[in-house]
């Protein structure tokens, strides 16, 4: 089909994109580094003795934070700022074919980066005997994060043609996304604001969907709120991208 | 086929294209001249389908361009100004990415990618990353880039813009070539370009449409066409008070007198060929005269009356 293959067209180019530059590896090498230090240093995985892995997910979307916008600032800044976004739009490519081949590449490469911590489980094994299941719905919550940091970050990228300013917005809002339902903050609201308040907000929270998949409760209500974060996300940037000013 | 109806493109309050109207014909090498910021880019963006009009139609082979982008932009091979290109991508990785979003998949792409960049003369740099390539080399990958669909319209904004002149030449011969069966529309600010490879010619201004024309319409409107530079060898007589005799000549001047030997420029009345009469009289006077020329006319002449003047000309092509 012609819509898919240009799907694919803009996914493989952008995929190929993060491996044209040192800017993959050096990505993968420091989300490695950073998950393994968080993981056995901080949380002190191995010292705790427990073959689970909820000391590993606990850091991801403090990882996702500054990680997520570093690999999405350039999906659209960049097009902005060396003017081959006239040369996509205008080579019979719709934006949301464009928007979602660059959301899959990056959400692909992103996918990749997170199977590389394959020894963090398999350490798991070797210290008890893991709920396997458990860990694999760990995983599944953590690519749905990313996706939706993503999503973000692509939204902040398509706004400006400077990748600074993409990166910090996108942390910005990444940030409320994460505290708008982190316990801790919770926690604080509700001693001078409604419950029924404190409660609705941290329902746009990434935090709570996050922790209820990462204990292993897989429901349809987690899946259906990270795919309309994305979904949401995806059709800002597509109202920002079609609204074009030529500059 | 092109067709352009009241097209408006307005910035906030700056009106970029006000009121344009055109059509042109397959075979067409258009040229759409005009100075820096005059809404050359602008009305070019808009038949590529990359900036919505404020008002107006785009219609290109029958396609609605506003309501049908996609549809319309298979028909056209679109070059932005200065040449945006994936920087970090290859020559061929470049063409072959450009050719699938154009729908070509496998063998009928490689193909036909390998046919481009032999036409291109692209061959020999398709492995070099496109940040690397020189600026005429990188101005063949955009020119190539509009090929590979084999489109029926061409939109290329200033394609010279910046080159070497023997980079210039090797583009215009590309364009050349490619103007078969084709509509070409250029935009470009030097008018050599639109000399040496249109057959018609707009002017633009402020955002307005002055002239619409051919190249050979054009010098004639020039102040100086038909102009007769005359060199004559004429013993004891006085040339320039005998030929401001004719009554074509409006005027005779002298530039050049020693000795015997004078150089007179003629300047006719109502730009008529002056060659004959003046040789008529030479002869009759049995003068010698050694070089003789009429002035072809000047498009920068005209280009510069048009551009300056706030009257329009309209003249259908
Ligand atoms: N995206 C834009 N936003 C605001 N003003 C613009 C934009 N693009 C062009 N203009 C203005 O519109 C006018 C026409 O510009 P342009 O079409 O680029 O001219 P040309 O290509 O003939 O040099 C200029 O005054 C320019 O400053
Ligand atoms: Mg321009």
């Amino acid at each position: 089909m012609r819509v898919c293959n240009q799907v694919r067209a803009v996914a493989k180019r952008e995929w190929s994109a993060y491996f044209n530059s040192p800017v993959a590896y050096i990505f993968i090498i420091i989300f490695l580094a950073l998950a393994g230090f968080f993981t056995f240093s901080v949380s002190n995985f191995y010292e705790a003795g427990q073959a689970d892995l909820s000391r590993f997910f606990f850091w991801h979307p403090w990882l996702y934070l500054i990680l997520v916008p570093a690999v999405a600032m350039r999906l659209w800044a960049e097009e902005r700022r060396l003017g081959t976004m006239e040369l996509l739009f205008t080579s019979a490519v719709t934006p949301g074919q464009a928007i979602l081949g660059k959301w899959l590449a990056a959400w692909a490469f992103l996918a990749l980066a997170l199977a590389l911590t394959f020894p963090i489980p398999l350490t798991a094994a070797w210290l008890g005997q893991p709920d396997w299941g458990v860990i694999a719905a760990g995983y599944v919550a953590s690519l749905l994060l990313a996706g939706a940091y993503l999503a973000v970050g692509m939204f902040t990228s398509a706004l400006t043609r400077n990748q600074v300013i993409s990166f910090i917005l996108a942390v910005v809002l990444g940030l409320f996304l994460i505290l708008a339902g982190f316990q801790p903050v919770t926690e604080l609201l509700s001693q001078w604001a409604p419950g029924w308040l404190v409660d609705g907000v941290a329902a746009f929270s990434f935090m709570p969907h996050y922790e209820a998949m990462q204990r292993g409760v897989l429901d349809l209500r987690d899946f259906v709120y990270f795919g309309s974060v994305v979904g949401f996300m995806l059709f800002l940037t597509h109202l920002v991208l079609g609204n074009r000013s030529g500059r | 086929m092109i067709k352009v109806e009241h097209l408006v493109k307005k910035f906030g309050l700056r009106t970029a294209v006000d009121d344009v109207s055109f059509g042109v014909e397959k075979g067409t090498v258009l040229g759409f001249l005009g100075p820096n910021g005059a809404g050359k880019t602008t009305t070019i963006r808009m038949i590529a389908g990359y900036l919505p009009p404020t008002s107006g139609t785009v219609m290109v082979n029958g396609v609605d361009v506003v309501a049908n982008p996609v549809a319309a932009q298979r028909q056209i091979g679109y070059m932005p100004e200065n040449t945006p290109l994936y920087d970090d991508m290859t020559v061929s990785g470049f063409l072959r990415f450009i050719a699938e979003l154009r729908g070509l998949r496998g063998k009928a792409r490689d193909q036909r990618v390998a046919d481009i960049m032999e036409r291109c003369m692209l061959t020999s740099v398709r492995h070099q990353p496109v940040d690397t390539l020189s600026k005429g080399y990188r101005r063949r990958t955009g020119l190539a880039q509009t090929l590979l669909h084999d489109p029926a319209v061409l939109l290329l904004d200033e394609p010279t813009e910046g080159l070497d002149p023997n980079q210039k030449q090797v583009v215009r011969e590309m364009i050349e070539q490619m103007a078969k069966d084709k509509i070409i529309m250029l935009s470009t600010h030097v008018l050599e370009e639109v000399e040496a490879l249109c057959t018609r010619i707009m002017i633009i201004s402020e955002g307005r449409l002055k002239l619409d024309s051919t190249p050979e319409d054009l010098k004639k409107r020039s102040a100086s066409y038909n102009t007769l530079t005359l060199d004559v060898v004429a013993p004891g007589a006085d040339p320039a008070t005998v030929l401001a005799q004719i009554p074509d000549v409006a005027q005779v001047d002298v530039v050049q007198r020693a000795g015997d030997k004078h150089v007179l420029r003629l300047i006719p009345r109502d730009k008529q060929s002056l060659a004959v009469s003046a040789i008529e009289v030479a002869t009759q006077h049995k003068w010698l005269v050694t070089e003789l020329r009429a002035d072809p006319g000047r498009l920068d002449d005209v280009f510069r009356d048009v551009t300056t003047t706030a009257d329009v000309i309209r003249q259908s092509a």
